[in-house]
Order: structure tokens, then sequence, then C-alpha cells
């Protein structure tokens, strides 16, 4: 099964969307409280992140038996250095973004954290692409 | 315990989201950085954060937390409680600080 979400940049008001969307489909599916809650985290961060720094995006989520692949693809001002976006704690999220909560640099260690496989690739100016899989038979990060 | 015996014993206001009242409270996590809800709540806390706005109760949906309290006499947006009621998430508020109220939550729940 594939679904696709759009995403607006600068719109807080939906964000989640995607991921509560992800997370009553896996609900239905029955499949383990953890794993779910493992792809919630990663879903949302990502997600966030596009409406945080990009202009837009797409979430396709490839949904098979044993895994679940994320593709989060953003226009945006892309990641210079993947190596320094990745340290907890780094951050480059306005002032704004900030005051509500977000923008802390916990977001993409919280993917890594809990992903099977994590990729990013980004291309500065133009967009960035986080790619996300997850078994859904182990608990095992 | 569920949430409505700590409405009961601390003397919480309930902004909304009454259906979840009879929600059970296994614990509590206390912050106002999101992603560090999102990375080590856990699902049955009580989230305790001075953040009004809607994004914490999608947050809190997505990880099944019992309900939020809103500390130091702040209130929750519109839309927050729109979506509390929704969820049915209770949004609680207390005058007491984040410190105050954290203490005798873990005194009650422990």
């Amino acid at each position: 099964m594939t679904f696709e979400y759009k995403v607006q940049g600068g719109d807080f008001t939906h964000a989640g969307y995607a991921s509560s969307q992800v997370k009553k489909m896996l609900k239905q599916l029955d499949v383990d409280n953890v794993v779910i809650k493992r792809v919630v985290v990663c879903l949302y961060e990502a997600e966030v992140n596009i409406v945080a720094h990009a202009w837009d995006g797409v979430i396709s989520i490839v949904l098979e038996t044993d895994t679940i692949f994320m593709k989060l693809t953003d226009n945006g001002p892309g990641i210079p250095n993947i190596e320094q976006a990745m340290q907890r704690g780094f951050s480059t999220a306005s002032h704004e973004v900030r005051e509500m909560g977000f923008g802390a640099g916990m977001g993409l260690p919280n993917i890594s954290a809990n992903a099977d496989k994590f990729l990013i690739t980004s291309e500065p100016g133009k967009g960035t692409t986080v790619e996300i899989t997850i078994n859904l038979n182990s608990t095992a990060v | 315990m569920k949430v409505t015996d700590i409405v009961e014993k601390l003397g919480l206001n309930v902004f909304s989201g009454h259906e979840g009242l009879g929600r059970e409270v296994t614990g509590g996590y206390v912050s106002d950085l999101l992603s560090d809800v999102m990375g080590h709540a856990e699902s049955g806390d009580l989230w305790l954060t001075i953040q009004t706005h809607r994004n914490v109760m999608a947050i809190a949906s997505l990880k099944d937390i019992s309900a939020v309290i809103i500390t130091s006499g702040e209130k929750p947006g519109d839309d927050t409680i729109a979506q509390s009621n929704q969820e049915g998430i209770p949004v609680l508020g207390t005058e007491l600080s984040t410190f105050e109220l954290a203490g005798r939550l873990y005194s009650l729940l422990n």
C-alpha cells in the first residue's frame, strides 16, 4: 500500500496530520505498539522539519507486510552539513519556532534512535530528502 | 489512578477534554521542548508544560499522553481546547509552578 501526504511549510496548524493518520492505520493493522511508537516519533519529527524549515514537501509511505518505508521530500533551503545537523542540540530553527518548543536540535537524533534505516540526502538551495525504514515485526532498534 | 482522581486531589482546573477524565495515569513527564516529549514521554504519562498551543495536543495524542497540565496559570488557546475535545485528552490547569506541581504529583503517584 502506498499513501501520500502534502506538507505546507510554516503550517504548524496541521503539523502531525500524516503521523496521526499513519498511527491510526498501523493500529488497525494490529502492529505492535512499541513499533507504532517508533514509527510515530520518526514521522512526526521529519514532518515537523518540513513545516519548520522548508517551503513545501511530500510524504510518501510505502507499507509492506514486514516494513514501513517513509520518504519525505521537500523543496527548501537544504542542509549544507548533514553531519552537523545530526548533532544533538544543533538547530537552525527561527526564534518563533523555538518559542513553540520546537527547534531544540533533538529531532534528527530522535529519528536516528528509532529508525532501523535512516538516510538524509540534501542539495543546498533545493531541498532535502529523508528516508526512514522500520521493520514492523521486530521491536528492537 | 485516574485523571479525575488527580484533578480532585490537586485541585486542578479542567479546561477541556472531559471525556478523557477516566484515562489511567501511570507516570508523569515535565518538559517544554516538544521533541523531548516526543522522544522520552511514555504513554499514560501526565505532561506538565507551560506550552499552550495546539501542537501540544498533536504530540499528546501521538504519544498517548493521559492528560496535559498547563502550569503557572497559563491558559490553553482556543484551537488547543478544540483539539483536546476532539481527541478526548483533557487539558488541565493550575496556578502552581511546574516545580511545585511536579513535587505534589510525584508524591501522589509514588
